[in-house]
């Protein structure tokens, strides 16, 4: 019974690693391209599980429509909107400010993630409370003693999964991913090549913040809620998991994700405190693990540039 | 290079625009119809673009930093004529004890920030360690209500040292991350943490020195009553040109030329044989203990204090002060915390969005006027030097 437990525990956890894995991604991506964090990276996400929830209360009321359907709109309302959301963050915030000292890129998508979550618990219709989010995924469930193992759970693991290795195909396969390599590795030798480094930063940006929304969607069927403050919360996990694995390598931040979901995992398990300290805990973790590797648990990919 | 002024700047700009600030505040105080105070607000930015346009900002600057003492002196005087005219007004007072107190712990995020280029994005949980400290020590204790400001001071101080090593050795968005973890973190432990008083947050008992209690009405005579947050005033005011003329001195003194030269080059720096660990740590203690010290005694004035009120949107609003009035300019301090304290206080209607608010301004500000609204002057090595264009 004991494994069981444990193998329930791993299941959870990789549920946890896939959300925050997806959320690393993005940071990877943009530092990889502009060397810079895009702080309101986590209040993308909240903004795109809020798109989701609120096409799928329009859906809903027009009625006869089959859930799978739903998720489907949901999933594109997300992605597609996040997507251009991003864009437009480089677009007019992230790229008027290269030449200025980075301190003020740090400052301004700070200040941004604040105008997103702000918007989202004042301007969303009671926003300010934790919103039920639809199962919309097949619930069956198989019981072994301790251990459930449910269906939706498995075809999220398994969609996310598909996501990232598309990405990595999409990153090492395709031209696109050529130049967006190309400019990470070099803006100035990527632009002798004849790439248009806006459009691929614009590109970088979309991508990152549609991987965004799609957590943000997993993330609201996982819980089944979802509110305006997880985004915060999900985007600094994120961020120390970019950080742990490596900012600007994509394998470093799939690791750090699941990484930081096992140290969380462990952590409820076996500290004796356990769930009321649970942030505690995680928050702490980040900050001891930034005091011993200042830059990591695996290398930077590039120099530190801020 | 420099030259000789042609001619003595004259200390009367200075002088008049204090005594126009004075004026337009207690107007801004005094009224309470929503329309005034919108064409008030409405007014004070139209001043500002006429003074830009018609070349009155220059003397104003040249006044300044000529005469800067003196005007300090009158900068208090208007503060106790504000406070004079609204003396038995308790919530004209607590606004203007609210600015004061805030004043002093944006100028110590300022040695973070605007000096030695630390960033610290959980301002708000020292200014709340600080409230906590006078909480706890106020109910357990009967330690000296000065002594316990102090203590609220040294226990951010100490509490900050706890996360000095990682800020030291990170930098960027490395350190960044490292303080708003600790933001969240902070607030969540007060959330969960019963002895704490859990997310109801705690009573804090009032200030009281050799027995004169802070949160009696003062009488004199029979019907002049002056509200008590009066003996607060005169405790954060001194607080405030304490803590001003400690900064003041500091970055005019050669610790403030290390800070800055290690906010503008840290490899440079460490060439030219300056310690950065070691001004970095000073930088972040000493704005952690003045941000502490204003959080006691507003703890003590608020007479209560809740996690809800010290999160990382206040932390946040805490950084936004200090981008509005400009980074690193002690005298922009105070104009950041009045535009963010007393318009959402006079202003109803934004009182709820103000997050929103001030994180879109400043975004504004960062696009368009990276410097702030009183950008910091050069800084003058010799009396009557300045930069030649």
């Amino acid at each position: 019974m004991h494994f069981l437990l444990f193998a329930q525990y791993i299941v959870n956890g990789l549920m946890l690693g896939m959300m925050y894995a997806l959320v690393a991604v993005g940071f990877t991506l943009f530092f990889g391209v502009l060397n810079v964090i895009q702080f309101a990276h986590g209040d993308v996400l909240t903004v795109g599980a809020f798109a989701a929830l609120a096409t799928f209360i329009g859906l809903h009321s027009l009625g006869g429509i089959s859930s799978e359907m739903e998720l489907l709109a949901m999933l594109a309302a997300a992605v597609v909107s996040m997507g251009l959301l991003g864009a437009l963050i480089a677009r007019f915030l992230v790229m008027p400010l290269r030449s200025a000292p980075p301190l003020n890129t740090l400052l301004i998508t700070l200040m941004l993630g604040t105008v997103l979550r702000e918007a989202v618990r004042l301007f969303y219709p009671e926003g300010a409370n934790p919103k039920p989010f639809p199962a919309l995924l097949p619930t069956n469930a198989a019981s072994f003693g301790d251990l459930t193992l449910r269906l939706d759970n498995g075809i999220m693991l398994a969609a996310g999964a598909a996501v990232i290795v598309a990405l990595q195909l999409m990153l090492n396969r395709t031209k696109l991913g050529l130049a967006i390599r190309a400019v990470a590795q070099d803006e100035e030798t990527a632009k002798t090549m004849g790439v248009n480094f806006q459009l691929i930063v614009l590109i970088t940006f979309a991508i990152g913040s549609a991987l965004a929304g799609f957590a943000g969607v997993m993330h609201g069927l996982y819980y089944n809620e979802i509110n305006f403050g997880m985004g915060l919360y999900l985007g600094i996990i994120g961020f120390s998991a970019a950080i742990v694995g490596g900012l600007g390598s994509i394998y470093g931040a799939i690791i750090g994700g699941f990484l930081f979901a096992a140290l969380q995992t462990v952590g409820a398990v076996a500290l004796p405190f356990a769930s009321a300290y649970k942030d505690v805990f995680a928050f702490a973790v980040v900050i001891a693990i930034m005091a011993w590797r200042p830059t990591g648990l695996l290398r930077e990919q590039f120099s530190e540039r801020v | 290079m420099w030259r000789k002024p042609d001619t003595p700047t004259s200390l009367l700009p200075g002088l008049a625009a204090l005594v126009l600030l004075t004026g337009y505040l207690i107007a801004l105080l005094w009224v309470e119809e929503q329309t005034t105070v919108i064409a008030l607000l409405a007014l004070a930015i139209a001043a500002a673009v006429a003074a830009k346009f018609l070349r009155l900002t220059a003397p104003v600057a040249r006044s300044f930093a000529a005469h800067e003492d003196a005007l300090a002196g009158f900068a208090v005087a208007g503060v106790i004529v504000i406070v004079a005219v609204f003396h038995d007004d308790h919530f004209a007072v607590l606004l203007v004890d609210t600015v004061l107190l805030y004043a002093v712990a944006t100028l110590g995020l300022n040695i973070q920030f605007g000096y030695a280029g630390v960033l610290n994005f959980a301002g708000a949980s020292f200014f709340g360690i600080g409230a906590y400290t006078a909480a706890v020590i106020n109910g357990n204790t009967g330690i000296p209500s000065l002594v316990v400001l102090l203590i609220g001071g040294g226990m951010a101080a100490v509490i900050g040292l706890a996360l000095l090593l990682p800020v030291l050795r990170t930098r960027g968005h490395y350190a960044a991350l490292v303080t708003i973890a600790f933001a969240i973190l902070l607030k969540t432990f007060l959330e969960v943490n019963n002895a704490l008083g859990g997310p109801q947050g705690l009573q804090v008992k009032g200030m009281r020195i050799f027995g004169w209690s802070f949160n009696d009405s003062i009488e004199l005579g029979k019907n002049f009553e002056l509200s008590f947050y009066l003996n607060y005033f005169v405790l954060s005011l001194l607080l405030v040109v304490a803590a001003f003329v400690i900064v003041r001195r500091l970055e005019r003194s050669w610790v403030g030329l290390n800070l800055d030269a290690l906010r503008l080059d840290e490899t440079a720096a460490a060439c030219f044989g300056i310690d950065i660990v070691r001004w970095k740590a000073v930088a972040f203690l000493l704005g952690n203990f003045l941000i502490g010290v204003a959080g006691a005694l507003y703890g003590m004035m608020g007479s209560f204090v809740a996690p809800n009120n010290y999160t990382f949107a206040d932390s946040l609003i805490l950084v936004s002060m200090v981008l509005l009035g400009g980074m690193g300019s002690t005298w922009g301090m105070f104009l950041g915390v009045i535009i963010v304290i007393v318009v959402p206080e006079k202003l109803q209607a934004i009182e709820e969005y103000r997050f929103l608010l001030y994180a879109g301004m400043v975004i504004l500000v960062l696009l368009f006027r990276p410097e702030g609204l009183l950008p910091r002057p050069v800084r003058s090595y010799f009396s009557g030097w300045k930069p030649q264009r």
